[in-house]
C-alpha cells in the first residue's frame, strides 16, 4: 500500500464543501488523507438562503453537511481555526491555534467578505454586514433596541437584506451610490419599476447618494452624512457595498493575485503554485469573480476531476440570475445592458401593472443574447434556455415578452430543449440526465431530486425540472398505454361510454363482459365513480360498497390516525347563528377539533368509524346534510357577500352560489369541482380559480372555466360574458356533463381541457354552438342526477344493513386503543408515535 | 394444532370488502372476496391479515380496497396506497414488509380464525 499524500482545504464554506462532498464520492479519495481548516464556529451551511434564518430556519436546518460526513470519510475538521500562513517552501500550513501541517495539495476555498466602504465612522457601533450566521445574530439584536435600519448598497444582496430589516420590523431605507438598483443587472427603466415596487412596499430608497461620514445621531444610534449635504438617521447601518476576495493568504504567501484583488487560476482551478488550487469566490478567473454559487461549485469539480487526472476546464459561467425581492420579481439574462455589437433590444413596459420586461437580440434577430424582466419572471426559464442553447428565436421576438391574450403559447416547450440543455446549473445537470433518471424510474420530483440531486441548490430550477418531468411522464404514458390498469383494455371514458350505452348497472357486470380479474383500486373506485355519476344510486349499495375509496366507504375522510372527519355542508358559505351553535354543540360533545377550512364551511376531526353515525344523525337533525368532502364530487361553491351587503356589490352572490350548490351537490366527477361566485369584478370569492366561476358585471354574468388551485394553479378562461341566469345555468350543466362524459380519472377540468385538442374554442363550440348536437343528451343527464340526489348520510342513518360497517371490530365495542389524542391549543390533535408509547406504557403501569 | 374458533357470521362480512375483528387481542382484517369475473372454477375466498398498516402506522388495512394484481389477491392500504399479498403478507411495493397473515375458514356460516396463527398473547408479531 502507498503512502498516502495530505490534501489540505483552507476554509469549509459553500464552495469548499462542495468540493470535499465531490471528493469523497470519487475514487481518488482513497489517496488522499484531507484536511481541512474552518474559521467559522460552525462546518458549512448554505449561505443562499441564509435570510431564511430570520424566519425560523436553524442553523442545523441550514448545514450542508450530511449527518457523520467527515468521520464516515476519514476527513479531519478542525472547526473555529482559521490557516494563518503557508509556507509554499516547505510546503505546511499553519494555523491561528497554532497547528502545522505539510501539505502535498493545497485548495484554498476562503470565498469573500463584505465590502466596507472606509468612510469614517464605517465601525461605529450597529455598523453591521451580511454574510455568516453570526453576522445575522448581531443584527437581530440590534433590531430589539433599534427601530430604523439602513442599507448600504441597492444590488442583488443590499435587497435581500432590507428585506430582512423590513422582517425585523424597522422603517427600512436602502441607500444606493449608483443612479439606480441593482445597477449591474438592470437598466434604468427596470431600475425604476424596481424602485417604485418596492418602495410600495414601504422600503425608503435614496439613489446616487455618496455617504460621506457616520457620526452620533439625536433620534437613533447612528447618522449617516451626504456628500449632498443630506442626513439620515438611523440605528443600525448594513453594509452590503459588495463583495471582495480574501487573499490574503495567497497574497502573503506570494501567489499571483488580480490587480483589484483575487486568486489567479487558469482553466484548471491551478493558482501560479501547481500544488495549489483556488476554488469559490476567492478565485479570479479570466480576470473574473464569480459572487455565485453554481460557478463556484463548478470549479469544485473541476478540481476533483484534476486530481483524479480527467480533463475538465472551467470555462467561465453563465451570471443570468432570477430572484424575488420581497415579492417583486426580478431576472437578468446574458448582456442585459445590449453592449454586443450591432445588439437590437425590445421593451415592454406596463405601468399599471408594474411589469417590465427587455429582450436584447442579435442584429439579425435570430439569436438571444440577454434580457431584464421585472415584476414578471415567468417567462424566465424559457428566456434563459433560448439564450444558453442558441435555439432560433421565433418570428416576432417580442412575442417573448408581450403579454398573450390568446390561448396560443409562445412558451418554449421542454421538447424543444436539446438533450444538452442544462437544466440545473447549480449541480451541472442536464436534460439528458433527467430524462436517463425518468426512464430509470424517477417519477416524482422528489425520486428525481434525489438521484440527479437537479433543483436541490438555489432552486432556480424547480419550474423547468417539473415541466421536463411531466411531459416526459405525459410522453411516456401515451406511448405505453391508455388503459386504465389491467384489468380493463380502456379509458375511462371508454367506460363511461360501455356503462352508459349498455346500459350496465354493476361492477360485477361490466367486470363479466368487458374486463378481467378481480379488479383493484385504480378501476373499481373509477367504475364506481362513473356508475354514480349515470345511476346515481347510493354509493353504499351492496354492489357498489366494495368500489369506493375508503372515504367514500365511510362517507367521511380518513386521517392520518385512521379517524376521520366530519364536513357538513354550508352552501354558499352562508350559515346561521343557531346551525354555528349547532355544529359548535356536536364538536364538544364529541370532543372534535374543530376548524374553519379554505373552502368557507367547517371541518370536525378525529370521530372514530363508530361515532360518524351519531354526529351525523345529529347533525341531520339540526338541518344540515352531507358536505361530499369525501368524494369526487362538488366541493363547494365559494361565495362573496355580494350586493346584499357590500356597497360596490352588483348583483346576489350569495343567492346564486347557493342556488349553484344546490343543483349540483352529490353529483359524482372524474375529479373534485369547485365553484365561486363573486358580486363584482373585485374578485372577492376567487372565481378564476375555480373549476367554475361566476362574476356579476352589469351586463349580467360572466362564467369562467378551468380554473383551479392546488399543486398546478391555473387562471380560469373568461367562457362567456353577460349571461342571465337561465343561460348561465344551461351553460354550466352541459360543460360539466360534458366533464364528466369525456375526462379522464382524477383529471381536473383544467388539464381536461389542456389535453383537449382545440381547447377552449372547441369546448365552447359543443357547449355554446352544440357543434357535436349532445347538448339536450348532456342536459337531460345533469337533470337525471339533480331529480336522483339523496344525502348519502341521511339515507345511511336511515339504513341498518348500510350501518353495519360503522363499527371499527365486527366482534367487540371497544375502540381501537392505537388512536390516542393529545391536547393543543384547547383543542385535540393526534398523538405523535413517541406520545403513544409513553401513553401505553403509563397505562400498562 | 390447529384452533379453530368462532369470529361472526358469514353475512356479518362485506361482500368484496373488508373487516376488522379482535382476537386475543390481536386486531385481525378479514376479507371476503366473491367471484366478480369469470375465472375458470373460482370460488369465493376468505382472507384475514395484520389490521396494522406499518407504513401509516394505524389499525386501517381492514378498510382498504381489494383485487388482484398481476393474479395476486391484494389489499391496498388506505392511507398511502401500498398493496400487500393477502396470502403471503409481503407488500408488493417493498418485499422486506410483510404483515402477518392467519389461517381463516367458514363453516357452516360461520367464519373462523385459527388462534394458533395468532401470535401468543404477549408476543409481539414477528
Ligand atoms: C380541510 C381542507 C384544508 C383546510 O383545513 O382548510 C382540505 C383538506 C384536504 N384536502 Fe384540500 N382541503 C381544503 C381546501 C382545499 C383548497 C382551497 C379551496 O377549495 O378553495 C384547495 C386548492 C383549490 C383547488 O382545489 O383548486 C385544495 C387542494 C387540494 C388538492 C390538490 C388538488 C389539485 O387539483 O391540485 C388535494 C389532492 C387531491 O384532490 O388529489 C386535496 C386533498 C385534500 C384532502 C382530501 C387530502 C386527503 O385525502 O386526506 C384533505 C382532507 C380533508 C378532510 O379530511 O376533511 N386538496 N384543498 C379544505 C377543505 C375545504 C372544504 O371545505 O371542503
Ligand atoms: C445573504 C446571501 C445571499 C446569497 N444569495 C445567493 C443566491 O441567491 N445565489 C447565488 O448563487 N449566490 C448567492 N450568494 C453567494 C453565495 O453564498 C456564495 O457565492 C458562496 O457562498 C461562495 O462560496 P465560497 O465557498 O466560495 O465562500 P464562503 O461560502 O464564504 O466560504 C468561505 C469560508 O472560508 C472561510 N475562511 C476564509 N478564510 C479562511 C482561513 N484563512 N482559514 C479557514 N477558513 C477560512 C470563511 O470563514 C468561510 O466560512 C449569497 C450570499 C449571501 C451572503
Ligand atoms: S367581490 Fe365585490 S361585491 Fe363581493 S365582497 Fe368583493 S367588492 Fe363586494
Ligand atoms: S439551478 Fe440552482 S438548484 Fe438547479
Amino acid at each position: 500500500m502507498s503512502v498516502k499524500q495530505t490534501l489540505v482545504v483552507i476554509g469549509n464554506g459553500m464552495v469548499g464543501q462542495h468540493f470535499l462532498a465531490g471528493l469523497a464520492e470519487s475514487t481518488i479519495k482513497e489517496q488522499y488523507q484531507i484536511i481541512t481548516f474552518c474559521e467559522e464556529p460552525r462546518a458549512a451551511y448554505d449561505r443562499v438562503h441564509l435570510s431564511s434564518f430570520f424566519t425560523g430556519t436553524t442553523a442545523e436546518e441550514l448545514s450542508l453537511v450530511e449527518d457523520g460526513f467527515f468521520d464516515r470519510h476519514g476527513i479531519i475538521l478542525h472547526l473555529g481555526d482559521k490557516a494563518a500562513s503557508i509556507d509554499r517552501t516547505a510546503k505546511t500550513v499553519t494555523s491561528a491555534k497554532g497547528l502545522t501541517i505539510a501539505y502535498d495539495k493545497l485548495v484554498l476555498a476562503t470565498g469573500s467578505y463584505p465590502f466596507v466602504p472606509p468612510v469614517p465612522g464605517h465601525d461605529r457601533a450597529q455598523c453591521l454586514v451580511y454574510r455568516t450566521i453570526e453576522d445575522l445574530e448581531a443584527i437581530a439584536a440590534a433590531a430589539k433596541t433599534g427601530t430604523v435600519g439602513t442599507v448600504v448598497g441597492g444590488g442583488l444582496l443590499g435587497l435581500e437584506a432590507a428585506k430582512a430589516l423590513m422582517d425585523l420590523g424597522l422603517e427600512t431605507h436602502v441607500v444606493e451610490f449608483a443612479p439606480r438598483l441593482m445597477a449591474v443587472q438592470l437598466d434604468d427603466a427596470g431600475g425604476a419599476m424596481l424602485r417604485r415596487k418596492i418602495e410600495n412596499l414601504g422600503v425608503i430608497v435614496h439613489t446616487g447618494k455618496n455617504t460621506s461620514v457616520i457620526t452620533d445621531g439625536e433620534r437613533c444610534v447612528n447618522k449617516m452624512c451626504f456628500a449632498d449635504g443630506e442626513e439620515l438617521e438611523t440605528d443600525i447601518v448594513l453594509f452590503s457595498a459588495g463583495i471582495r476576495p480574501r487573499d490574503e493568504l495567497a497574497r502573503a504567501s506570494g501567489l499571483e493575485v488580480g490587480q483589484r484583488g483575487g486568486i489567479v487560476i487558469d482553466n484548471q482551478c491551478r493558482t501560479s503554485d501547481p500544488s495549489i488550487y483556488a476554488i469559490g469566490e476567492c478565485a479570479l478567473w479570466n480576470g473574473m469573480i464569480y459572487g455565485l454559487v453554481a460557478p463556484g461549485y463548478t470549479m469544485a469539480r473541476t478540481v476533483v476531476a484534476d486530481l483524479a487526472g480527467d480533463s475538465l476546464s472551467f470555462t467561465g459561467a453563465d451570471m443570468s440570475t432570477k430572484l424575488k425581492l420581497m415579492g417583486v420579481d426580478v431576472a437578468s439574462i446574458g448582456d442585459a445592458h445590449a453592449k454586443t455589437q450591432g445588439a437590437m433590444v425590445y421593451t415592454y413596459q406596463n405601468g399599471a401593472s408594474e411589469v417590465y420586461k427587455r429582450l436584447v437580440v442579435s442584429q439579425d434577430k435570430k439569436q438571444l443574447l440577454g434580457a431584464v424582466l421585472v415584476g414578471d419572471a415567468s417567462g424566465y426559464g424559457t428566456l434563459l434556455q433560448y439564450c444558453l442553447n442558441g435555439i432560433e428565436l421565433p418570428e416576432n421576438p417580442d412575442a417573448l415578452i408581450l403579454p398573450h391574450r390568446s390561448d396560443e403559447s409562445v412558451g418554449l416547450g421542454p421538447d424543444a430543449l436539446p438533450a444538452s440543455a442544462q437544466i440545473c446549473s447549480c449541480y451541472d445537470v442536464t436534460k439528458g440526465a433527467i430524462c436517463s433518471a425518468i426512464e430509470g424510474g424517477c417519477m416524482t420530483m422528489g425520486a428525481l431530486k434525489a438521484e440527479t440531486k437537479a433543483a436541490t441548490g438555489c432552486g432556480g430550477c424547480s419550474a423547468l425540472l417539473k415541466s421536463v418531468l411531466d411531459s416526459e411522464l405525459s410522453k411516456q404514458g401515451f406511448e405505453v398505454n391508455t388503459d386504465i390498469c389491467e384489468h380493463f383494455a380502456y379509458t375511462r371514458q371508454d367506460l363511461h361510454n360501455l356503462i352508459r350505452v349498455e346500459q350496465i348497472k354493476t361492477f360485477a357486470d361490466l367486470l363479466h363482459k368487458h374486463g378481467k380479474g378481480q379488479g383493484c383500486e385504480i378501476c373499481k373506485p373509477t367504475v364506481g365513480n362513473i356508475l354514480a355519476s349515470q345511476w346515481n344510486e347510493h354509493i353504499l349499495e351492496k354492489p357498489h360498497l366494495g368500489l369506493q375509496d375508503t372515504n367514500d366507504t365511510f362517507l367521511a375522510n380518513m386521517q392520518k390516525d385512521g379517524t376521520y372527519s366530519v364536513v357538513p355542508r354550508i352552501t354558499g358559505g352562508e350559515i346561521s347563528p343557531d346551525m354555528l351553535i349547532a355544529l359548535g354543540q356536536v364538536g364538544k360533545k364529541y370532543k372534535l377539533y374543530t376548524k374553519i377550512t379554505g373552502g368557507q364551511r367547517v371541518d370536525l376531526f378525529g370521530a372514530r368509524v363508530d361515532q360518524l353515525p351519531h354526529i351525523w344523525k345529529e347533525l341531520i337533525d339540526a338541518g344540515f346534510e352531507s358536505g361530499h368532502a369525501y368524494g369526487k364530487s362538488l366541493r363547494t361553491v365559494k361565495s362573496c357577500v355580494g350586493s346584499t351587503w357590500c356597497r360596490y356589490g352588483v348583483d346576489d352572490s350569495v343567492g346564486l352560489a347557493i342556488e349553484l350548490e344546490n343543483r349540483y351537490k352529490g353529483l359524482r366527477s372524474p375529479h373534485k369541482i369547485k365553484f365561486a361566485v363573486s358580486g363584482c369584478t373585485r374578485e372577492c370569492a376567487e372565481a378564476q380559480g375555480k373549476d367554475v366561476g361566476v362574476i356579476a358585471t352589469e351586463n349580467g354574468w360572466n362564467l369562467y372555466v378551468c380554473g383551479n388551485g392546488g399543486m398546478k394553479p391555473r387562471h380560469a378562461d373568461l367562457f362567456a360574458t353577460g349571461l342571465d341566469k337561465p343561460t348561465l345555468i344551461k351553460y354550466i350543466d352541459r360543460f360539466l356533463s360534458f366533464y364528466v362524459r369525456t375526462a379522464d380519472r382524477l383529471q381536473r377540468t383544467s388539464v381536461w381541457m389542456e389535453n383537449m385538442e382545440g381547447g377552449l374554442d372547441y369546448l365552447k363550440s359543443v357547449v355554446i354552438e352544440d357543434k357535436l348536437g349532445l347538448c339536450d343528451q348532456l342536459e337531460q343527464q345533469m337533470q337525471y342526477v339533480i331529480d336522483t340526489y339523496q344525502c348519502e348520510w341521511k339515507s345511511a342513518i336511515a339504513d341498518e344493513a348500510k350501518l353495519k360497517r360503522f363499527r371499527h371490530f365486527i366482534n367487540s365495542d371497544r375502540p381501537d386503543d392505537n388512536v390516542v389524542f393529545v391536547e393543543e391549543r384547547g383543542q385535540i390533535r393526534p398523538a405523535s408515535d413517541n406520545e403513544r408509547k409513553h401513553f401505553k406504557l403509563m397505562e400498562m403501569a | 394444532m390447529a384452533k379453530w374458533i368462532d369470529v361472526c357470521n358469514v353475512d356479518d362480512l362485506q361482500p368484496d370488502s373488508g373487516v376488522c375483528a379482535l382476537l386475543d387481542g390481536e386486531q385481525v382484517a378479514i376479507f371476503w372476496m366473491p367471484v366478480l369475473s369469470e375465472a375458470e372454477g373460482a370460488d369465493a375466498k376468505v382472507y384475514a391479515v395484520g389490521n396494522y398498516d406499518p407504513f401509516g402506522n394505524a389499525n386501517v388495512l381492514s378498510r382498504g380496497l381489494i383485487g388482484d394484481i398481476g393474479g395476486q389477491p391484494v389489499v391496498a392500504s388506505p392511507l398511502y396506497k401500498q398493496h400487500y399479498n393477502l396470502e403471503t403478507g409481503v407488500c408488493l411495493e417493498d418485499e422486506s414488509v410483510k404483515i402477518p397473515v392467519y389461517a381463516i375458514r367458514i363453516e357452516n356460516g360461520s367464519v373462523q380464525v385459527d388462534l394458533s396463527s395468532l401470535p401468543l398473547h404477549g408476543e409481539p408479531a414477528l
